[in-house]
């Protein structure tokens, strides 16, 4: 039995995807930016997949742009908000973002000043630090929706407010690569500035992803070349990808709320198992709203996350840990932040849930993982 | 330019009438290293081996190749010509005119060397020919037989084989000509080394890797694989016995003292180790030892861990310090792989104060708490050749 469990690292392609990327590539393999009828005919499926992804988020088709993946959507993001600054200026994360958008700031660290907001023991940010952050040299915040490792939901809705209350002209960016296509998001209610995604977080091919960026924002131009994506990012167009991906937007928006049920059922079935069945367990998601529907992270004490990892693996089991089985000095950012429990952190491995998994694999697993423990226990004790 | 390369053996001449075995040993080994290029040929001439290629594109790839055949002291990219003077003269014109293209050469002579005594110009008046005509053609050049920018070699054998370098290389004994061994293999910087040491002196080097899968990950065997491919350009191919050796730690962590768990386990894949050798009709052990590097290689605990077993244990790194064995490992190209962080033993198993000086009488009384044979049969049936 092969039951893959980490599909916040990546997704499996759904078919009806694959049938899309395989149809451009035999059938519409022209360049968008060719004046002749091939030409055309891929433009207008580019367009017609812009218009899918920004159904998702509730955008203006207009205020779409693919690129090459989320990393590089929170680069353009980040580095085209940051086109004026002064050593006096500041810019505000929190300390659980992803790397693509913590080791861009802390690239920043020499030009100006980057501030930290704190986060409670669930990672959920908080508003009074951020409040007090906030100053009029303020230029840019960015928050990360959806916690990759922990699946903590930050409240958007709140954020941009507080943020857009005591200074107006702070720019606000928010990497979605977790959320999007998993979690409501109307662009058109927040005051977000730009917003990243991807595509293969969602059952899409890899290579693509893309950035939303609010219409009439100028942001500056990173990457120079032949004018595609309206300069914001210029090179021929990976057409077979970005059909895929639209495809697998349409897909998300064709039955969002049954699959998000499925995916927060099956969470809180995982939890509640794991929790039931082993001791010295820890769930460090959030079973309520605020966590991701679709993320478990789990610590167990006296175990390696990345020992049970390879235990599962042999059983066709495939979850993932942010913690190295190393003697070397153990490095975690995320559990760091969180104030995990030093005996814990070393045991944590996340369970990431997609369209693919089903409530029939949850005895499979969880028998599993109850062996797994128990034997690596029975070694390390 | 050149379509041939011809390649000088060091220590072979001195082995007598082992030499025509050796030979064959040492073009076995070019076969191997340069199975990936098409349409090469490889044969002898007085005394020299000789590496034609019908593809002159390959010809860099070649000698990139060749440079590390252990046996092999030195090679020369070379033109092959018939044996007709005038042929002979318009090709080392033909190539004196290509490194005047590449080099600022005011100066030049030309050696001939007549391993064909039948060759009706004696050496001394060819050089001499030859040069005239190099003169001729070119009117900015002079002849300087004492410190020539250029050299131009007229190798007369059954063949002719005129050039113009000589490549120093690895050197060393073919492998293969002086017996087979067993390396102990781990991810780590040493024992890559060691095993490149001892086939450079001719060994035919298989390995045997230790892990304790799923302590550890599957990318730390391939990282050993990795290894084991980049030993194989200089040592030919490797054989790697793979074996998991967690029950044998388990059995360790449940009986034993934690401070001698190394020492024990080492015992263990000593064990194995000289197993697998007899087995594969091996004749000694290789380990990346040091003395004193880390707690299992004190003189003490090689003493205990060697008293495992009855078979020699050949340890070229032992007077090494780690500077020294890094830039070995730099040198063979194996340090980058092996500073990956996948470990072939997980630190759950390591202990934090390991003993330095172990007893062996200790040793003794640890080992007769676990069934030694029993764990040796388990882990050897685990047994994976990679």
């Amino acid at each position: 039995m092969e039951v893959y469990l980490d599909n916040s690292a990546t997704t499996k392609v759904r078919s009806e995807v694959l049938k899309q990327i395989v149809d451009v590539n035999e059938n519409y393999y022209g360049n968008p930016s060719s004046l002749h009828r091939m030409g055309l005919q891929i433009e207008n499926k580019i367009q017609a997949a812009r218009k899918s992804a920004a159904k998702v988020i509730n955008a203006k088709t207009e205020e779409m742009y693919f690129t090459g993946g989320g990393t590089e959507s929170n680069n353009i993001a980040i580095f085209g908000h940051l086109n004026n600054i002064d050593a006096k200026n500041n810019i505000i994360t929190t300390k659980i973002e992803h790397p693509s958008v913590n080791n861009v700031f802390n690239n920043f660290k020499d030009k100006l000043e980057v501030r930290f907001v704190k986060s409670d023991n669930m990672g959920r940010v908080d508003l009074e630090d951020l409040a007090e952050l906030i100053d009029e040299n303020t230029l840019l915040i960015s928050i990360m929706h959806v916690n990759n490792e922990i699946g903590i939901v930050q409240d958007l809705d709140k954020i941009t407010k507080l943020v857009k209350d005591k200074n107006k002209s702070i720019k606000i960016h928010v990497d979605a690569v977790q959320s999007y296509g998993k979690i409501k998001i109307d662009v058109l209610k927040l005051n977000v500035d730009t917003l990243a995604f991807s595509s293969h977080k969602i059952h899409g091919p890899k290579g693509v992803g893309g950035l939303y960026i609010r219409s009439g924002l100028n942001l500056k131009s990173m990457i120079f070349g032949g004018g595609q994506e309206k300069s914001i990012r210029p090179g021929t167009e990976n057409t077979p990808g970005i059909v895929g991906f639209g495809e697998a937007c349409d897909l998300v928006y064709s039955d969002f709320k049954q699959e998000n049920q499925k995916l927060r059922e099956l969470k809180n079935l995982y939890a509640k198992r794991l929790t039931e069945e082993i001791d010295g367990i820890k769930i460090n998601s959030s079973l309520d709203e605020d966590g991701a529907p679709h993320i478990l992270n789990v610590s167990f004490k006296k175990v390696r996350g990345e020992v049970l990892v390879h235990y599962l693996e042999q059983k066709g089991i495939y979850v993932s840990t942010g913690s190295a089985c190393s003697s070397k000095a153990r490095n975690n950012r995320i559990l760091d932040a969180i104030n995990l429990d030093s005996d814990f952190v070393d045991g944590t491995i996340r369970i990431s849930l997609g369209f693919f998994n089903s409530i029939e694999e949850v005895d499979y697993v969880v028998e599993n993982i109850k062996l797994s423990v128990n034997d690596i226990r029975k070694i390390m004790k | 330019m050149y379509n041939i390369v011809s390649a000088s053996f060091g220590e072979i001449f001195l082995k007598g009438k082992n030499r025509g075995n050796f030979e064959h040993q040492l073009v076995e080994q070019i076969k191997f290293a340069l199975k990936e290029f098409k349409g090469i040929t490889i044969y002898k001439d007085l005394g020299k081996v000789f590496i034609e290629t019908t593809n002159i594109d390959d010809m860099d790839g070649i000698i990139q190749k060749t440079r590390k055949i252990f046996g092999i002291v030195s090679i020369s990219p070379s033109i092959k010509v018939e044996k007709d003077p005038e042929k002979i003269y318009e090709k080392a014109v033909e190539l004196f005119g290509y490194l005047k293209e590449n080099q600022n050469i005011k100066t030049f002579k030309v050696n001939t060397k007549r391993g064909d005594k039948n060759f009706p110009i004696k050496s001394m008046d060819f050089s001499a020919e030859a040069g005239g005509k190099i003169l001729a053609a070119f009117n900015d050049v002079s002849v300087d037989v004492h410190n020539p920018d250029a050299e131009i070699l007229i190798d007369i054998k059954k063949s002719c084989y005129i050039s113009s370098e000589k490549i120093k290389t690895v050197g060393g004994m073919p492998v293969g000509s002086c017996g087979k061994a067993l390396l102990l293999l781990s991810g780590g910087i040493d024992s890559p080394v060691a095993g490149y040491m001892i086939a450079k002196r001719g060994v035919a080097v298989n390995a045997i890797y230790f892990h304790t899968y799923p302590f550890t990950s599957e990318r730390a065997n391939e990282k050993v694989k990795q290894l084991k491919e980049r030993l194989e350009e200089y040592c030919g191919k490797i054989k790697l016995f793979s074996i998991n050796i967690l029950e044998i730690h388990k059995a360790i962590k449940e009986f034993c003292r934690e401070d001698e768990t190394t020492i024990l386990a080492r015992r263990f894949m000593m064990r194995i180790a000289e197993r697998i050798a007899r087995e594969n009709s091996m004749e000694m052990l290789i380990t990346g030892e040091s003395l004193g590097q880390v707690a299992s290689q004190t003189m003490k605990s090689m003493i205990v861990i060697e008293n495992a077993i009855d078979m020699p244990i050949l340890k070229p790194l032992i007077g090494m310090d780690k500077t020294e064995i890094i830039e070995r490992a730099r040198e063979i190209g194996t340090y980058e792989t092996s500073i990956l962080p996948y470990d072939d033993c997980c630190s759950v198993f390591a202990p934090s104060h390991p003993v330095i000086n172990p007893k062996m009488d200790n040793i003794i009384k640890s080992e007769s708490k676990l069934n030694v044979d029993e764990l040796i049969e388990k882990c050897i049936s685990t047994i994976e050749i990679l």
